[in-house]
């Protein structure tokens, strides 16, 4: 097929080019923009009207003149080679290399944009990712095929804490990848980023697509679909367990906002476009695990939360999206500060117990969790009628917070635990509490790992409802 | 020759349209999509599958029909997409390209009437072995019977009869978008048990009414809506994942494979029609999607039975329609949804109803549809629109699920309108004092409501002894008669005799607190009274 070039350009707007005199260019196809100089940008066909097509330039129009560029269409949508040659690579967030080695070949190509995932096909998440850090791995397990999310407030670390879970997390011995995308991060955060990950890289174990705050922002509405593109194929087609970590989403979110205000699109909530829903889950549903095939996608989509407003649209609709959410509060004083009660991981059912981790796990989780909003309330009533105030069986409670915060939360940030050193830890957090107080725990698990550090007190106090007991004076 | 004159997303334009209707569906490059708009012969056609590769001059193939869907016996048991397409038998990745149709199949056909008698319209002339306990009908229209077919295996495709000179098929075909007819509604209340205790017995929905679920996300929509397609006591569940997880359909179809029909003692999944059009299908199935799965319903309510149908969410209907909307330039209204928004919804949820069939059975259809507000914000319009045309609402409230108190019903922000009929319905067919019990339960809650409130402000312990033991009662009754998790083997499901005999345990154990109050003894004593027995009625059964 003769590739026809196309001068005549209309129109430029933001990162937007009209191309006149088209024939036979259709929607979602691929353009290659050539400069005068030599160089050559790319872009996508975001309508067709008759002879004239509308261009998105994922580099950005700046310097763009027209009459003196040419565009030619690829009559197919962006493609993506695909195969094990991402593994150790680093690129920026169209898929060049930035580590000095030569262009990503694959063993075959996929379009960026994925096929929908046949739901009939899919089967329900099943067990665990591993991420080494204990509140994590206790409370809200990663399960394999899973999508969930991280939430922040700004100034929080949650890169961090998805740098460290990108460098540590395993499928207990299963073939296991990484694929971190990074999107409009600062030049310092993704030196960090790069840094906590490189020997997984050398390990060949993790591929790296960084997309920096200086970069050009419209590339990133391809960023988090070829790092998924590139994650299926070594999921569904090599049979690895695949984490896909996409951070910062609030930047690709900030590029969809800007291509839609120059299409000039009715805005929805905070004049982000009214198909952020749509667009969002495009990408986070292409995670699962698929019948017949021995591998999975999981995926964890990172996002500050502006303002550390959760209703914020971007989090907001993440959450409708991604099964579940692990929240960094700044209230919390150790790293990493995650919420536990704000947290959830809607499938963990699914991930945990006998055979997948511990059989008391998720009786555990779900004590551990009534614990900690009991303490919760007990430290509101403080605020009122001051500590002092408190009855026994609250104050246990507040123990029982600070020793959760203390001994099973706090953790450096290259430390990896392993699952027996986290029910190690959350056994010892629970021993604060007497056995009385540990009523979602079976008889045959309290026998095992319930420790209490001093002997049982007398008469329990009363414990506002439940099983406290106490002879009417 | 009719032509594409635009493409943006799954909107397209097409010239030289000569003498199609409005609703017609038609093909472009092999894809199925409807008119929504027309003017003169240029119409808009929104398209049900991704539009990649489609460009100007493309040829548009009018089918000269609507959008229908293939009703037939294949449905009970299947998963399909938006546009009644079976998923269980497409590829695992969808390519637009290469979607199979309801293929025929063949189902073992019993005739029911004899030939040469006249009957009615609706009327069953033979019955089908689908896959469950519920027998598939095959209605005729009215007429004498010409012929009928003896028992044996036909196509589903098949003549089985002629009727008043019309072949009568085991499938046949009705556009989706209008409602199957019916001789009249019925206004009798009669409750839908849905198995949850807060719904039964304070917020009952009436079969044939319509129920909407709002809530922000992960206050359990779809659990509690799945919990109700599991136990509730319909015959027949359409559920419609309308623009939701994949992952939740996974685990509908492996949750309903594995279940008993307590009622038929037939598999769950044989009662019950998926619908699935996840986030990740087109936009604008989902759109069709929330249509086919209640013209589905309607059919099944034809043979007589009691259906609900389920949409999870209405809000990525009603979205996908303002998206749509934005692209054709249509002047945005409320939030940038299309004006006609409030009547969509409404002509939605009209759909609804407890009626008599045009064949003299009684069926109905329950619908109930989730509501995702953004922000959680329950005045943005799809939830207050909502809210207008439904005759029950349960609101999920944000700070009970964080609490993980399950289902989060919040009993004040609720309602039910059928509530004082279907009580009394529960009084006269055979569980007298449900009502009484009903309207106590309500009446404390309400009381301990108003309290905490107080407590807030001066603390617990200055309240009156009697006042303290209004809330220990509000909160016996919320752990211990309204919190039900839909993990507990035993109590996921809760009929209703066992809900009025909890409420009675839990009500009695109140009123001894209440008596021991009013005899003088102090309230912290009866605080702290062991009420571990109460709180695990419910788990002990
Ligand atoms: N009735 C229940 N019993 C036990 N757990 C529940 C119940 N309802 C909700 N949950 C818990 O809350 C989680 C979220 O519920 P669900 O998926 O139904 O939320 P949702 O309102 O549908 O959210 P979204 O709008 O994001 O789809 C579940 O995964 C489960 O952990
Ligand atoms: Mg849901």
């Amino acid at each position: 097929m003769i590739e026809l070039e196309y001068t005549d350009v209309a129109e430029l707007r933001g990162p937007l080019a009209v191309v006149r005199g088209v024939a036979g260019v259709g929607w979602d196809e691929f353009a290659v923009i050539r400069l005068p100089g030599g160089g050559t940008r790319h872009g996508l066909v975001l309508e067709v009207d008759r002879d004239l097509a509308l261009v998105q330039v994922l580099e950005g129009t700046a310097g763009l003149a027209p009459g003196r560029i040419g565009v030619t269409f690829s009559g197919a949508p962006f493609r993506v080679p695909v195969g094990p040659g991402w593994l150790g690579r680093v690129c920026d967030g169209l898929g060049d290399p930035l580590d000095g080695g030569p262009p990503v070949f694959g063993t075959a190509t996929a379009p960026a944009g994925g096929l929908p995932l046949n739901p009939a096909w899919r089967l329900p998440p099943a067990d665990p990712i591993i991420t080494g850090v204990s509140v994590i791995d206790a409370l809200t397990t990663l399960v394999r095929g899973q999508k969930i999310a991280i939430f922040a407030a700004p100034g929080l670390p949650h890169l961090d804490l998805a740098a460290q879970i990108a460098a540590q997390a395993h499928a207990a011995g299963e073939p296991f990848g990484v694929v971190f995308a990074a999107m409009g991060l600062t030049h310092a955060d993704a030196s960090g980023v790069r840094d906590a990950l490189e020997a997984r890289t050398a390990a060949g174990e993790l591929v790296l697509l960084l997309n920096l705050a200086g970069d050009p922002v419209i590339e990133r509405v391809l960023t988090p679909r070829i790092a998924l593109t590139v994650a299926e194929h070594l999921a569904f087609g090599l049979g690895r367990h695949v984490l896909v970590v996409l951070a910062d989403m609030t930047g690709y979110c900030e590029a969809l906002r800007e291509v839609s205000a120059a299409r000039s699109e009715v805005p929805a909530r905070r004049a982000y476009p009214g198909y952020l829903y749509s667009d969002l889950a495009s990408i986070y549903e292409r995670c699962g695990r698929v019948r017949g095939r021995p591998g999975s996608v999981t995926l964890l989509p990172v996002l500050t939360m502006p303002g550390g407003d959760i209703t914020h649209p971007v989090p907001d609709l993440t959450g409708y999206i991604t099964e579940g959410q692990i929240v960094l509060s700044s209230e919390i004083s150790v790293y990493p500060p995650v919420d536990p009660l704000a947290s959830l991981s809607r499938l963990m059912r699914g991930g945990v117990g006998a055979g997948r981790t511990r059989p008391e796990h998720a009786d555990l989780a779900a004590q551990l969790i009534a614990a900690l909003a009991r303490a919760a309330r007990a430290r509101e009533l403080a605020e009122f009628v001051g500590a002092d105030a408190l009855g026994p069986a609250d104050r246990r409670h507040l123990d029982l917070a600070d020793a959760f915060a203390r001994d099973l939360v706090a953790q450096r940030r290259d430390e990896s635990r392993s699952l027996e050193e986290t029910f190690t830890r959350a056994w010892r957090v629970l021993s604060v509490l007497p056995r009385a107080d540990l009523a979602m725990l079976g008889a045959a698990a309290l026998d095992a790992h319930h420790r209490p550090a001093a002997p049982e007190p007398g008469p329990q106090e009363p414990d506002g409802i439940g099983t406290g007991h106490r002879e009417p004076r | 020759m009719a032509a594409v004159t635009r493409v943006n997303g799954p909107l397209v334009e097409v010239d030289r349209l000569g003498g199609a209707a409005m609703y017609d569906l038609v093909r472009i490059g092999g894809l199925p999509g409807e008119i929504v708009a027309l003017r003169g012969e240029r119409a808009t056609v929104q398209m049900y599958e991704y539009t990649g590769g489609l460009r100007p001059g493309l040829e548009v193939e009018a089918t000269g029909a609507p959008l229908s869907a293939p009703l037939g016996p294949h449905l009970l048991g299947g998963v399909f997409d938006g546009l009644l397409r079976p998923l269980d038998r497409a590829p695992a990745w969808l390519d637009p390209r290469s979607r199979p149709g309801a293929g025929p199949g063949a189902w073992r056909f019993t005739p029911l009437v004899a030939a040469g008698r006249p009957v009615a319209p609706g009327t069953p002339v033979g019955s089908v072995a689908a896959a469950g306990r519920v027998p598939y009908l095959v209605l005729a229209p009215g007429g004498v019977v010409g012929d009928v077919r003896p028992e044996g295996e036909y196509p589903a495709t098949a003549t089985v009869a002629t009727v008043g000179g019309t072949a009568v098929t085991m499938t046949r075909r009705w556009p989706v978008r209008r409602a199957l007819p019916c001789r009249e509604r019925l206004a009798e209340p009669v409750p839908l048990v849905t198995g949850q205790r807060v719904l039964d017995l304070l917020l009952p929905v009436r079969r044939g009414g319509a129920a909407a679920v709002p809530g922000g996300f992960g206050t359990g929509k779809t659990v509690l809506l799945q919990q109700i397609a599991r136990w509730c006591d319909a015959d027949v569940v359409v559920y419609v994942g309308c623009g939701e997880r994949g992952n939740e359909l996974a685990d509908v179809l492996a949750g309903l494979a594995g279940i008993t029909d307590p009622r038929t003692g037939g598999r769950l999944a044989d009662r019950t029609v998926v619908v699935a059009n996840t986030s990740n299908m087109p936009m604008m199935a989902r759109e069709a999607s929330v249509y086919t799965g209640m013209t589905v319903a309607e059919h099944f309510r034809d043979m007589g039975y009691d259906v609900v149908l389920i949409a999870d969410s209405t809000s990525r209907w009603a979205e996908a329609r303002r998206e749509f909307a934005a692209r054709a330039g249509e002047p945005p209204a409320e939030e940038g949804h299309p004006a006609d928004l409030a009547s969509a919804i409404a002509a939605f949820y009209e759909r609804a109803g407890r009626v008599t069939t045009l064949g003299g059975r009684t069926g109905s259809v329950t619908v109930l549809g989730a509501v995702s507000p953004p922000g959680g914000d329950l005045t943005e319009p799809v939830t207050a629109h909502t809210e207008r045309f439904v005759r029950t609402l349960w609101t999920l409230d944000r700070d009970l699920a964080y609490a993980r108190h399950y289902p989060a019903v919040s009993v004040e922000a609720s309602f039910s309108r059928d509530g004082g009929a279907l009580s009394a319905w529960h009084d006269r067919e055979g569980r007298p004092g449900w009502a009484a019990a009903g309207a106590r339960v309500a009446a404390l809650l309400a009381e301990a409501g108003r309290l905490a409130g107080t407590a807030e402000l001066v603390g617990a312990s200055a309240l009156p002894d009697r006042e303290r033991v209004v809330l220990l009662g509000g909160r016996l009754l919320r752990e211990g008669l309204l919190r039900q998790s839909a993990l507990s083997p035993a109590d996921a499901y809760c009929s209703p005799g066992r809900t009025l005999a909890l409420a009675g345990t839990v009500l009695a154990a109140i009123d001894d607190c209440l008596a021991l109050a009013a005899t003088g003894v102090p309230a912290e004593d009866i605080e702290s009274r062991d009420f571990t027995a109460v709180l695990r009625a419910k788990e002990t059964g």
